[in-house]
């Protein structure tokens, strides 16, 4: 909680920082999620109803509430990367990490799930991994990106 | 032909203020210090600059307007929460050159009187927003953000970042201010507006990314050759996002005037694989679909709009006849379905319905009762909705029932000519 | 006064600057519907079903947030506003549980109006978003799936009740009304006022329904059943059974509840009374020998609770007085069964109150004395009034009758318990002839009642000046709070009632279909019950002779061991 209480301090324990403050307690996580006492303490520390915490939480899509993978593997779905083969691409991601959207792979390094644009639209089709955006992407591609992952070769 | 926006993408060093100012930057801002408020708001009027939003409200009388509101403090906000499927022209200005719209917000502090803004980035663009954030420090350091900036007494603006944590809903203004606040992003009830009551309840000026980074040109060359840069109803230059299949994707700045053609097949390379061009969704996700046929179309507010399009964010995805129009559809509703906030009745309940019906269509299960209550609730939802995501949301599917309608009726009678639906529910039927 | 001219379905109106379209239509008798609006509570304008036409304008825009301006021609039934009316209202129920037949708002749902009113006959989707689990973990029971996402219930609960249990969460077609982590209500700061269920406008929130344990109960010849009725019952009761809102139905209830099989039928006024004289006592005690100043009432298990969750440093300061409900239930498990020679271990005591927080007070694990429970049920008036329904029984029809001794008699100030400023004022009438001495005349304190969320009083008595402060709804007694923690007031004595206008307006009373009429509901009850003090023989509650009788008999002094051990209790900081 001496984490939590210095974000929250660098914040100025303000409510207008909820969202900043919780990006930057789910980046510190590990686990890419909120965990609920952290959620709590945010909430008695801002004064807050923890109802509406969580309604804020579950409300932006980048929040979890429940523990998900060290890399989050985003495929886009949105229009764009559609008529560009996304499909294929979240079919070959299920494949290699053995996922359905939504699902952790055992080892807790990923999770697969489906997002909107994000804006990568002139190298669609295209995912995300944590900060990372890859495009334009073939089998051979992917598999490479997803192995360099598995081998450790990304910080966070 | 000059560019405004992209001048130096690629050129310089996106976060290095020393560049940027060799490479022209803030003589804009210069400029405007030496200037009287309204005259500084004149040439903005003269630029004939609409909003690159999405909304096109003319950028010099929204100015006008916040500057004759007495009340303060005032706040600058920017944008750049850019979520519209097929949009990454902020993206570009962003992570290339962030002092245009840095120096751009600057000038508006200074005509304002603001001493505060915010820049809302959406959360995706994570990597992006420390660009932006070291770019804010240079320019604090070298004096042109924080206190007496350019040595000018009480010219104070501070300049923060604010992330989105992904919801496309918080690019609607209210929804955008609410965020900043650290609420969930549900838009207001307008009015009151966002220049008399925005962030914190007070006067703010909320621009998009590319509006604001306009300016430091504007002042510096002049309005009116920005104006003439453009066409009699559209000042200036335009970035556009090309994506789909075509040879060329990526961000052009094109002046206006430009038509869809000469972007698609000149500066695009044309179609992929040499398919046909089965239809162009322009402006994004909420926008329009429309034919070939209507391509020579100029790029341009007014012919648009005579048209019946609306240019949006800017986004040209090109579709080719590979692809069926149903299909492409439920794909594009779905995502209004899961980007409703929610709050009214025909946007959260509406696009979940239209996909449970599209749903059905690709699955040759549809009947005509299903299509009939589409296009009606389509109409309701475009009628009634509390924000302009849930009014133009169904702005896809109005457009390619009006351009496919024959598709969609093959669809009810079991068939898809792009081989694309699955039809598996058609045995069952 | 700016007044602005515009037309209305071909009428013209004029109206107020600043009027809503819904008004200005309303002053024209023409009621636009609408269902997530509930003027001063929630307006949100997003149910979106109040949608009208307005020449000129792009668009259908909602009459109950929208301003008239000049000029405006506005247009409330067109094809166009029908039809959207029709798909929002089909599209509301296409994801609404749709039971109704065995709803407990059957008949009293508004969106069942809606419905008909607006010619929704066949509902054009198939499918069903699970918005999750019936919540069954405390008093007030939520199904989600029955939910319409109006945002009443969060309105009440965080802008009249500061409570905040519940808020929305998720977004899209998965938004739903929730608890933080979709955890019971029980286990949230939710104080049980079911002032949500009140506001709901259909069967999503309802109590617990505790009816089937009384029936067992009744037809269990091993027990002795009694019956206690809250003061404000009586003048709701009757909303059931057609009588007009505030009509005392004391004498019809008393009635059927015998005719339900109650052994004896008791009156909580009776225990309202005893309340009086320990809160009286310990008031009295407090002021003389420096005890913890404010004084706070604790007959509101809705406030108690929230108290305990919010304001620990005002702990100290709640009355040790059990509540009058919990009171009655002390005496019907002690002196009543000696003075009747009945087991006391059969005697099953149920309350009828207005209120749903009294389920979750009767089960609070200190509310025994040497482990018998001091209630075995509570039912709210709604539940009596289905009992009564069930039971065939014409309520209106039935000739009045009087409770039962020795537990039964009361006095007005013991009635007036039933609304905002009504213990105030029945402790007054005690305190000031304890300290004067005296049997006062002057016996009404007006200025402790009304609507009025918080009021304030200096009263001299004995010449010492008394100041005094009432609260109703929670939300109020924050604000009071809040000032006295900020050294901004300070009183002797404190009244706070959980609900908006006290027991009247509690959360199990009859639902108010048409929701615009809730204050002259709430003022009509309140007349109800200063009505019955008035024509009260006895209007202070120690002058109430089956109080005498209980403390001469049996308790000996106020405040003395006995007392303290049958009536008084301790709370818990949450």
């Amino acid at each position: 909680m001496e984490k939590v209480k210095e974000i929250l301090n660098r914040y100025g324990n303000s409510k207008d920082n909820l969202i900043q403050v919780m990006l930057e307690l789910q980046n510190m996580s590990g686990t890419n999620s909120l965990p609920h006492e952290w959620v709590v303490f945010v909430a008695e520390a801002l004064d807050m109803p923890v109802s509406r915490v969580y309604s804020v939480i579950t409300f932006y899509s980048m929040f979890g509430t429940e523990p998900r993978g060290r890399y989050l593997v985003e495929v886009c779905k949105s229009g764009p990367c559609h008529v560009s083969g996304a499909k294929n691409v979240l079919q070959l991601l299920e494949e290699k990490l053995g996922l359905k959207p939504g699902e952790t792979t055992e080892d807790e390094v990923f999770t697969l799930i489906q997002s909107s644009c994000f804006g990568a639209c002139d190298i669609a089709p295209a995912i995300k991994i944590g900060e990372k955006v890859y495009g334009n992407l073939t089998s051979e591609k992917l598999s490479e990106i997803v192995d360099s992952y598995r081998e450790g070769q990304h910080n966070g | 032909m000059d560019k405004v926006l992209s001048a130096r993408f690629g050129k310089i060093k996106p976060d290095s203020i020393e560049e940027y100012i060799q490479a022209g930057g803030y003589e804009g801002l210069k400029k405007t210090m030496s200037m009287e408020h309204l005259d500084a708001i004149e040439e903005i009027k003269k630029a004939n600059l609409f909003g690159r939003g999405g909304a096109a409200y003319p950028t010099g009388i929204k100015w006008e307007q916040a500057y004759a509101i007495q009340r303060g403090p005032k706040y600058m906000v920017c944008n750049a929460d850019e979520g519209e499927p097929g949009t990454f022209k902020d993206k570009h200005i962003l992570s290339e050159d962030p002092f245009e719209l840095i120096e751009g917000m600057t000038i508006g502090a200074y005509i304002m009187g603001a001493k505060e803004g915010y820049i809302y980035i959406r959360g995706e663009y994570a990597a992006i927003q420390k660009i932006v954030k070291s770019a804010i420090e240079n320019a604090k350091k070298a004096g042109y953000l924080g206190k007496n900036i350019l040595g000018r007494e009480g010219f104070d603006f501070e300049l923060k970042v604010v992330s989105g944590a992904g919801a496309y809903v918080c690019g609607e203004n209210t929804a955008l201010v609410e965020s900043i606040e650290g609420k969930t992003g549900r838009p207001r009830q307008k009015p009151p507006y966002i220049k008399n009551c925005g962030l914190y309840q007070m006067p703010t000026i909320l621009n998009n990314v590319e509006t604001y980074s306009c300016i430091p040109w504007i002042i510096k060359d002049g309005g009116e050759k920005f104006s003439s840069m453009g066409t009699e109803f559209s000042g200036g230059t335009k970035l556009m996002c090309l994506s789909g299949n075509v040879n060329n994707r990526g961000v052009y700045e094109i002046p206006f005037g430009t038509t869809l053609r000469e972007l698609i097949f000149n500066l695009g390379g044309g179609m992929k694989d040499g398919r046909k061009l089965k239809f162009v969704h322009l402006g994004g996700s909420s926008g329009s679909c429309f034919p070939e046929s209507m391509i020579d179309t100029k790029i341009c507010y007014y012919d648009l709009k005579k048209a019946g399009f609306s240019l949006g964010s800017g986004a040209v995805l090109v579709v080719d006849d590979t692809h069926c129009a149903v299909d492409y559809l439920k794909t594009v509703m779905e995502f209004f379905e899961e980007e409703s906030c929610g709050k009214c009745t025909p946007c959260r309940e509406g696009n979940h319905r239209l996909v449970e019906i599209l749903d059905k269509m690709t699955e040759g299960t549809a009947t005509m009762a299903d299509f009939n209550k589409m296009k009606s609730l389509a109409q309701t939802m475009k009628t009634t909705s509390f924000c302009g995501l849930g009014q133009s949301a169904p702005m896809p599917l109005i457009t390619l029932v009006k351009y496919f309608e024959e598709e969609f009726l093959e669809h009810i009678n079991g068939k898809c000519r792009a081989g694309v639906c699955s039809m598996s529910g058609k045995a069952g039927k | 006064m700016d007044m602005i001219n515009l037309k209305i379905d071909g009428f013209d109106v004029s109206v107020p600057k600043n009027t809503t379209i819904l008004e200005a239509a309303k002053q024209l008798n023409i009621d636009i519907p609408t269902l997530c609006f509930m003027k001063g509570v929630n307006e949100p304008g997003s149910c979106r079903v109040c949608v009208v036409e307005v020449a000129g304008w792009r668009g259908l825009h909602p009459a109950c947030v929208t301003k008239v301006s000049e000029g405006i021609v506005v247009k409330t039934a067109t094809s166009t506003v029908r039809e959207a009316r029709k798909n929002i209202l089909e599209l509301i129920m296409a994801n609404h549980n749709r039971e109704c037949l065995s709803c407990p708002r059957n008949l009293k749902c508004e969106l069942q109006t809606l419905c008909n009113d607006n010619g929704i006959d066949a509902i054009p989707y198939e499918g069903k978003v699970d918005k999750g689990c019936l919540d069954t973990s405390g008093p007030i029971v939520r199904d989600p799936n029955k939910c319409v996402l109006c945002g009443r219930c969060v309105s009440v609960c965080s802008k009249i009740q500061d409570v905040s249990a519940i808020d929305f969460a998720f977004r899209g077609a998965h938004m739903t009304v929730t608890t933080a982590y979709e955890e019971g209500l029980a286990n949230q700061e939710c104080i049980n006022c079911g002032q949500c269920i009140k506001i709901c406008p259909v069967g999503a929130l309802q109590e617990r329904d505790d009816t089937e344990k009384v029936w067992k109960a009744l037809e269990n010849p091993e027990l002795h059943v009694v019956v206690q009725t809250a003061p404000a019952v009586r003048v709701a009761l009757g909303e059931e059974f057609g009588f007009a809102p505030g009509t005392n139905v004391e004498g019809e209830m008393v009635t059927a509840l015998r005719r339900l099989g109650f052994n004896k039928v008791f009156d909580t006024n009776f225990s309202a009374d005893l309340t009086i004289i320990e809160e009286g006592n310990e008031l009295i005690d407090r002021i003389k020998n420096g005890g913890k100043l404010p004084l706070i009432t604790s007959c509101s298990p809705g406030w108690i609770k929230y108290c305990e969750h919010n304001y620990h440093d005002f702990i100290e300061n709640l009355s040790s007085c059990k509540s009058p409900q919990q009171m009655f239930g002390a005496i019907a498990k002690s002196y009543y069964p000696i003075k009747t020679d009945v087991d006391p271990k059969s005697v099953f005591v149920v309350s009828v109150m207005p209120c749903t927080a009294k389920k979750y007070e009767a089960d609070r694990e200190e509310m025994n004395v040497d482990g018998l429970k001091d209630i075995d049920a509570v039912i709210t008036t709604r539940e009596l009034a289905k009992m009564i329904r069930q039971a065939g029984i014409k309520f209106a029809e039935l000739e009045n009758s009087k409770q039962d001794s020795i537990l039964g008699t009361y006095s007005g100030a013991g009635t007036i318990f039933g609304n905002t400023g009504g213990v105030m004022e029945a402790a007054l009438r005690t305190v000031a002839d304890k300290l004067t001495g005296k049997s006062l005349d002057c016996i009404e304190y007006t200025a402790v009642r009304g609507l009025d969320g918080i009021k304030e009083a200096t009263v001299n008595i004995a010449d010492m000046e008394i100041k005094v402060a009432v609260a109703n709804g929670t939300g109020n007694a924050s604000k009071l709070l809040d000032k006295i923690r900020a050294g901004e007031a300070n009183y002797h004595f404190i009244e706070v009632m959980g609900c908006e206008g006290g027991c009247i307006n509690g959360g199990g009373q009859p639902i108010i279909k048409d929701k615009s009429t809730t204050d002259a509901v709430k003022t009509a009850r309140i007349k109800g019950l200063y009505d019955i003090d008035v024509s009260c023989e006895k209007r202070k509650s120690h002058e109430n002779p089956e109080i005498q009788k209980l403390y001469s008999e049996y308790l000996g002094e106020a405040g003395g061991h006995k007392a303290h051990k049958l009536l008084h209790t301790h709370y818990t900081a949450r």
